[in-house]
């Protein structure tokens, strides 16, 4: 055992393992995996190698926000399917793109508090199972065909039947959209690309990056946080196959704005994917990590959550990010790697401009100063959901469990994993990986 | 409360005055009718004649099952054809009895409810069964050679009709809960929960009896019986040869001539059971199956607790399916091979079977969560249980039985599924071989019953018994064999197979020569065996035992596989195939020379006396149950060693001699033989 875990704090969070299934695109149609079946797969695997029978966990959170039909607390019933037992218990967060993160965050008071030691958090999502809904018209039309028992009832009830009872409500659709302003995701991207002058060009070679740095992580073989997962017809998937590493700013000047047509500039290119995915960490107590001589990958140092302007909602994590730093009284500068999840290119290069720019830092923010310039040579090194996709649920715990990795992998230390939250909020965790095993 | 003891019989009234009768039976695990179950049921409803019920539940108070049938070590004693008979007549007239109760009547039945158990229940006037997995109904006895005799074939066919019904009787299968229900065979299908308040209310509310539709009532009388009985007659020739399993053609027959007349039917029924049941092929499935008991007691749980994890090494087809099967009977499986494409195919396989097998949603995906594919192996380290199935090359096992041993549980046995690998060579490598033991499953594992537990000289006792009791726990027939090349199945199929192939060699069409075995009673002829199981694995078997005992491998498979004809997998062996399937059948010969059967079948039972006498089995029954069970060798012959006690030795012994004269010393009768 390292230095660091000699002093091992009875009630801190440690994470002791994680692991994740490959990030799947979505391809039109359901993909071969459930939510369910996505965290069951990654998660077996994580359990199969620990020295602890899964019945020693205590429970299991997992976030997700589009869980099937048949996956009502999703997070119980994968608890269950992971063969934790019936005493072991399940719960699901849902905190919009942030729920993997909401997780680790709930594992992380529950451990605190002293009513957890071992814990399961995580999330998944198979958005490519988003479910396709009647609309309200046919919803109601139904009904009053359940009603009408004689034939000429029915008659009548069948008369009133219009073709556009048929259109269908696309859930995925909806649910990218923010009810409140009524601006899709795409488009309060588009406001704050407008707000920090970040032109399409900019946008597209961000994005390009995201593949480019996706794909060197995959030829270089880094990303043994991803298990295999099998289909039931035998066909396996080892990687993240969102990914294009022949994607050219050339290539990508070509697509049409998606959200705000014709004249916008947010496109599938420099946007997140829609993916199916799931992603789990493994955290303990201090006493668990004793008790079971688990070997210490990092600590959960803390989670920070702030809430902005929904119009806005890409900028979450230039507001989530300073308190947390301040109350650990930490300089940006002291942080070794960071993940801000891509949920658009331009997004994430808002909230770097935000960061460097003074009068944001000062009058929004409330600094003293601009918070500062972040080395983009330490912001996601190896991609980013652009290349790789963000599955709403998984993604929170996909950049923390992938930022310990990084600091792992260059011996570093703090981490910080962040992200913006449809609906107008930021979430942010830092980590500590001193001592790391 | 009744008045009477009874031993095998418990009976009490409720506040509804509904009389509970559960049958214990004394001193067993199951629920059999014994004669002397059913005459102390006989006195029971003379208790209950003398004060009457608002209705009688009849139930199982042994959480195994319902009934599995009637006693079979009673049938097996019986000597004289009139015994038998007067027998039958005395239960058939208790089930009247029952039958013609005045007060309503019900069968609740939960787990299995077979044979005799079916036809105690259809002499009830309702039947319930519990909806669960657990719950098989069915008229098995063809598989042991007679038919059903306590009036099952006239009460069945008039209850649910003659197709229904004869379907039943005549393969023997069984039905789970709602299957019985669509059939009629039970009133309702219910959950547990339900079922003591569903017999009430059935019992109180003066439910009807189920009364079979139009089309199951004609079906019985004329001219229906006369054109159906053909019909069933020619479907059931394609499954069964009339000479080697006589019992469901007598069924047919029996309801072809008396379908239509109840009581006549009912008599003839009585003879006919009666007769079958003391005839030879019942007399050796009968033994058969008393073999399969035997096996199944090898197999009792040891001190040491079940095994619940299973750690398979190797996702080929051996490989794959053993881990899936395990799944499939609720173990945690992890399935480990090289590298993640190796695994795809053996997933797709396993959850096939499971959709097979299972068919609710629910339990298909918790038998697919209890299936891992583990490429790192991670698996092993928990595992109770590592059996190994990768490629038979002794170097890559002896690492990997090296590697296992450093990773898994000092208590976990270690298991090889080699078929031609001493296990005493694994051994050698290993620092403490008290673990290793051999499982040989035989393929395809879904289908073959047994499995060969090797035991070499290093391997403790304890070993040997928790995997016997694992082989058990998975539904499989548990055999003890030593560690001898080929071990009992293969060894003995070999010499069978190789003179097959010599045959062919010969000039005999392979139609000619499987036709041939058939007739003896095989359920697969040799080359069509040999193609299936792969021409490339047929050699090296032969390899390994030629270069032990002797003998050639015949130049023809050697040439086969050297071709690439590998049979099925390949699309072609000594017959063609395309997708899987048989292409360019051609019709066997009318005429097939009886010497055929014979070269192939003194090889074998030659070896079967070689292997006795090396102790690699520890008996002839147990050989016997191997080759059946194993190999499928004819079970109504009641396997090798039977045959040749029931030829008599000194015939098949001048037999023999009289081969090797003709065609070579491979037919030299073993000393053993000849010494008696």
């Amino acid at each position: 055992m390292s230095e660091a875990s000699k002093a091992l704090n009875k009630r801190a969070a440690y994470v002791v393992d994680f692991a994740r299934t490959p990030f799947l695109k979505a391809r039109g149609g359901p993909g071969p995996f459930a939510g369910s079946d996505l965290a069951v797969a990654a998660g077996r695997t994580l359990l199969a190698r620990q020295p602890f029978e899964p019945d020693a966990l205590d429970e299991v959170i997992l976030g997700c926000m589009i869980p099937g039909p048949d996956e009502a607390n999703i997070g119980r019933v994968v608890a269950l399917r992971l063969g934790c037992g019936a005493g072991v218990t399940g719960w699901t967060v849902q905190r919009n793109c942030a729920s993997g993160m909401q997780a680790i965050d709930s594992a992380l008071r529950n451990i605190a508090a002293g009513r957890s030691q071992l814990v399961l958090a995580g999330g998944t999502d198979a958005m490519s199972h988003s479910p396709v809904l009647l609309g309200r018209a046919m919803v109601e039309w139904l009904a009053a065909w359940q009603t009408a028992r004689s034939l000429p009832a029915r008659l009548g009830a069948l008369a009133r039947l219009r073709p556009r009872h048929l259109v269908p409500v696309i859930a995925l659709l909806r649910g990218l959209t923010d009810p409140v302003v009524n601006l899709s995701m795409g488009q309060t991207a588009e406001i704050i690309a407008r707000r920090f002058s970040i032109g399409r060009e900019r946008m597209d070679a961000f994005a390009v990056e995201s593949h480019r740095r996706l794909a060197a992580a995959q030829e270089a073989g880094v990303l043994g946080e991803i298990e295999p997962i099998f289909d039931d017809k035998g066909g396996h998937y080892l990687a993240d196959d969102g990914v294009r590493p022949d994607s050219s700013v050339e290539k990508l000047a070509k697509l049409k704005p998606v959200f705000d047509r014709p004249f916008g500039n947010v496109t599938a290119g420099n946007s997140a994917q829609i993916t199916d995915g799931a992603a789990w960490l493994l955290l303990a107590s201090g006493e668990a990590v004793k008790r079971h001589q688990l070997p210490v990958l990092g600590r959960i140092v803390d989670v920070n959550w702030a809430g902005v302007d929904p119009a806005e909602m890409g900028l979450g994590p230039a507001h989530a990010v300073p308190p947390l730093l301040k109350r650990h009284r930490l300089r940006p500068e002291r942080i070794d790697y960071w993940e801000i999840n891509e949920a658009f290119a331009a997004q994430v290069l808002a909230v770097l401009a935000a960061w460097r720019d003074r009068d944001y830092s000062r009058d929004v923010l409330g600094l003293g100063a601009a918070f500062g310039e972040i080395d983009t040579a330490r912001l996601n090194v190896d991609g980013g959901a652009v290349a790789l996709g963000h599955p709403i649920g998984a993604s929170g715990a996909r950049i923390v469990l992938h930022v310990l990795d990084v600091l792992r992998r260059n011996k570093a230390r703090y981490g910080v994993a962040s992200l913006c939250i449809g609906g107008g909020q930021g979430g942010a965790t830092l980590v500590d990986a001193a001592g790391a095993a | 409360m009744g008045a009477k003891g009874y031993r095998h019989w418990a009976l009490a009234r409720d506040a509804h005055g509904i009389a509970w009768a559960s049958l214990d039976r004394a001193g067993a695990g199951a629920n059999t009718l014994a004669i002397e179950v059913l005459e102390e049921f006989d006195g029971l409803l003379a208790e209950l004649s003398a004060d009457a019920p608002s209705g009688l539940v009849i139930r199982s108070a042994k959480p195994s099952g319902f009934i599995a049938g009637a006693d079979v070590h009673e049938i097996a004693a019986v000597t004289e054809v009139d015994d038998a008979e007067r027998l039958v007549r005395r239960v058939q007239a208790i089930f009247d009895r029952l039958e013609a109760l005045p007060f309503p009547t019900l069968a609740l039945i939960k787990g299995f409810c077979l044979g005799g158990g079916v036809e105690f229940a259809l002499a009830c006037r309702h039947r319930i069964a519990e909806d669960s997995p657990a719950t098989r109904l069915g008229l098995p006895e063809v598989m042991l050679g007679f038919h059903p005799g306590w009036g099952g074939t006239v009460r069945l066919t008039r209850l649910i009709g003659a197709p229904a019904a004869l379907d039943l009787i005549l393969s023997g299968r069984t039905v789970d809960a709602r299957r019985a229900k669509k059939l009629g065979l039970v009133d309702h299908a219910v959950p547990e929960r339900l079922l003591e308040h569903a017999a009430r209310q059935m019992l109180l509310g003066g439910a009807r009896p189920r009364r079979p539709g139009l089309v199951a009532r004609l079906s019985n009388q004329e001219p229906a019986r006369s054109l159906i009985a053909p019909l069933i007659e020619r479907k059931l020739r394609q499954r069964a040869r009339r000479e080697h399993y006589p019992a469901p053609f007598a069924a047919l027959e029996l309801w072809r001539r008396h379908g239509g007349d109840r009581r006549r039917m009912q008599e003839e029924e009585a003879r006919s059971a009666a007769r079958l049941a003391l005839g030879e092929t019942a007399q050796n499935l009968i033994r058969v199956f008393m073999l399969r008991e035997r096996l199944r007691a090898a197999g009792k749980e040891t001190a040491a607790g079940p095994v619940r994890r299973v750690h398979v090494v190797g996702a080929g087809t051996m490989g794959g399916d053993i881990a899936a099967w395990c799944a499939l009977r609720g173990l945690e499986v992890s399935l480990q091979d090289r590298a993640p494409q190796y695994l795809g195919p053996a997933i797709a396989r396993a959850h096939a079977l499971f959709a097979r097998k299972l068919k609710q949603r629910h339990l298909v995906q918790g038998a697919m969560d209890r299936l891992m594919p583990d490429p790192q192996g991670y698996g092993a380290a928990r595992a109770d249980l590592v059996i190994e199935a990768v490629i038979e090359d002794l170097g890559v096992k002896t690492e990997l039985f090296q590697s296992l041993e450093a990773r898994a549980r000092p208590e976990a046995i270690l298991a090889t599924n080699t078929s031609s690998i001493p296990l005493e060579e694994i051994a050698a490598g290993m620092s403490d071989p008290k673990r290793l033991v051999g499982l040989h499953f035989f393929n395809p594992v879904a289908k073959m019953q047994l499995v060969e537990v090797v035991r070499a000289a290093g391997t403790a006792r304890e070993t040997i018994e928790r995997a016997a009791a694992f082989v058990r726990a998975i539904d499989r027939l548990p055999l003890p064999v030593r560690s001898a090349p080929g071990f009992l199945v293969n060894r003995l199929l070999m010499p069978y197979l190789m003179e097959a192939v010599a045959l062919v060699a010969e000039g005999v069409a392979p139609e000619a020569v499987d036709e041939a075995a058939r007739r003896f009673g095989m359920p697969l002829g040799p080359v069509e065996l040999a193609d299936t199981v792969g021409l490339d694995i047929c050699l090296s078997v032969a390899r390994v035992l030629t270069g032990h005992f002797g003998g050639e491998v015949p130049g023809q498979l050697e040439a086969l596989v050297a071709a690439g004809k590998l049979g099925r997998k390949s699309g072609a062996g000594f017959y063609s195939y395309a997708k899987g399937r048989r292409t360019g059948k051609k019709k066997a010969p009318q005429e097939i020379d009886r010497e055929l059967a014979e070269r192939m079948v003194m090889r074998l039972l030659n070896e079967a006396q070689a292997c006795l006498e090396e102790r690699v089995v520890e008996d002839a029954d147990l050989l016997d149950a191997g080759m059946v069970y194993g190999a499928g060798f004819a079970p109504f012959r009641g396997g090798p060693m039977h045959y040749l006690a029931a030829r008599g030795r000194e015939q098949v012994l001048a037999q023999m001699l009289e081969l090797a004269e003709r065609h070579g010393e491979r037919f030299q009768p073993h000393p053993a033989l000849a010494g008696g």
